[in-house]
């Protein structure tokens, strides 16, 4: 991806008033945060026995995943490092408790009190180095480490992250295994370039139990979801529309059966839903239609 | 911010042994409705710094809460409706929280703590 916000700016100056406004009216965003955040909670894996646990939503920023949290009746604090951002979520009127931090300055609570924590996009902002004094691997070192103590022995973090690269992944990775942490990468539709997500799912306390990674959605060709609509960029981010569309060579014969089904195969392992293969796929229509 | 959040939060200055708890400067403080849930408190009771938890509550202006507390409180219906107003209602939306060992002030506006550190405190 050429437009990476993380690569503009740092994210206290990047989401400003007009981009954090931007960011929580666009029904597109919306939508997205909610299925992501929907998703990290059911990673999460909390007992479901109907008690609200107390979770924490790290990068939380206008409240969008936090209000997932809401509607499933947990309770939740939410930090963030950019003002502009927590302001919205003051107006949006959020139920959970924000905070105004750093999550690369670790994390100022008290030891062994969190039930789970999710963050959606956020991580990978760690990975820059922003100031002078920053340095990735122990601002990296330090929200880790200090998440581990904060969560409870036992509860699980899930981090949806849009690394830049395997360096990237690898960096966040080994950081959290470092602090401590057992666990790995939940990839949901792997083939797919547009729809692919990475989920870090990381469990506190003894790799013993219940540190087996779950499944990505999707992993053996399995389709996407009707409402997930496939046609449309899937990433949060503002895309490029100037940018040069590919010219398609054509031959006066046209493309042939053997092309639809090789283009349709390949659509199937992204995970795309595709209708099915029969004698009428590719057949020329009637003159008189 | 609400009083269950003051009972998480202890400060990460570097150097700092026993960041908790933060004592509260009170300049406004407001009252939020919120749904009663009985079984999140009762979730949240053996995590609660309860000493801390009376102070803050002191010195928002309510005095209602009991100097100690078991578990076994928890089965009264009267004892969790003070513990839900203390811990969920009542918001500290200007003033600040004070850091019991440098004195360092984070300022709270609007109801959001700033926690960001100088550099120097890393």
């Amino acid at each position: 991806m050429s437009n990476r916000p993380e690569l503009l700016a740092p994210p206290e100056i990047f989401y400003d008033d007009s981009e954090a406004r931007k960011y929580t009216s666009s029904s597109r965003i919306i939508d997205i945060q909610a299925r992501l955040s929907e998703r990290a909670l059911e990673l999460l894996a909390l007992p479901v026995d109907g008690i609200p646990r107390l979770l924490l939503d790290i990068g939380c920023g206008s409240g969008l995943s936090g209000e997932t949290l809401t509607e499933n009746g947990h309770q939740w604090i939410g930090l963030d490092i950019s003002q502009s951002m927590l302001d919205i979520a003051l107006e949006r009127e959020v139920e959970g408790d924000l905070l105004l931090g750093d999550m690369g300055q670790g994390l100022a609570l008290r030891p062994g009190i969190i039930d789970g924590a999710i963050s959606i996009s956020a991580v990978q902002w760690l990975c820059n180095a922003d100031k002078s004094s920053h340095e990735p691997r122990l601002r990296l070192k330090a929200f880790f480490g200090s998440l581990y103590r904060c969560l409870a022995r036992g509860a699980r973090a899930v981090f949806q992250v849009y690394p830049e690269n395997i360096a990237q992944r690898e960096l966040i990775l080994r950081s959290a295994m470092h602090a401590g942490f057992a666990g790995g990468v939940v990839m949901d539709y792997p083939h797919s370039t547009k729809s692919r997500k990475e989920y870090l799912v990381l469990t506190c306390g003894p790799p013993s139990i219940s540190a087996s990674v779950p499944r990505g959605k999707g992993e053996d060709g399995e389709s996407c979801s009707e409402d997930e609509s496939s046609e449309e960029n899937q990433m949060v981010c503002i895309s490029d529309r100037n940018r040069p569309q590919k010219k398609q060579k054509i031959s006066r014969k046209g493309k042939g059966r053997d092309w639809i089904f090789k283009k349709k195969e390949q659509l199937r392992r992204k995970g795309n839903t595709v209708p099915p293969d029969t004698r009428y796929t590719g057949r020329k229509r009637k003159a008189r239609f | 911010m609400r009083l269950f959040t003051h009972n998480m939060l202890s400060s990460n200055i570097k150097g700092v042994a026993n960041g908790f708890p933060l004592r509260i400067e009170v300049d406004q403080v407001v009252e939020k409705q919120v749904d009663f849930n009985p079984d999140f408190l009762k979730n949240m009771f053996p995590k609660l710094e309860w000493k801390a938890l009376v102070d803050a509550a002191r010195t928002m202006g309510y005095t209602e809460l009991p100097e100690e507390a078991d578990s076994s409180m928890l089965e009264s219906e009267d004892f969790l409706r003070k513990l839900h107003h203390a811990l969920l209602e009542l918001h500290l939306e200007e003033g600040a929280l004070v850091c019991p060992e440098t004195g360092r002030k984070f300022p709270v506006t609007k109801g959001i703590p700033n926690m960001l550190l100088h550099e120097d405190e890393v």
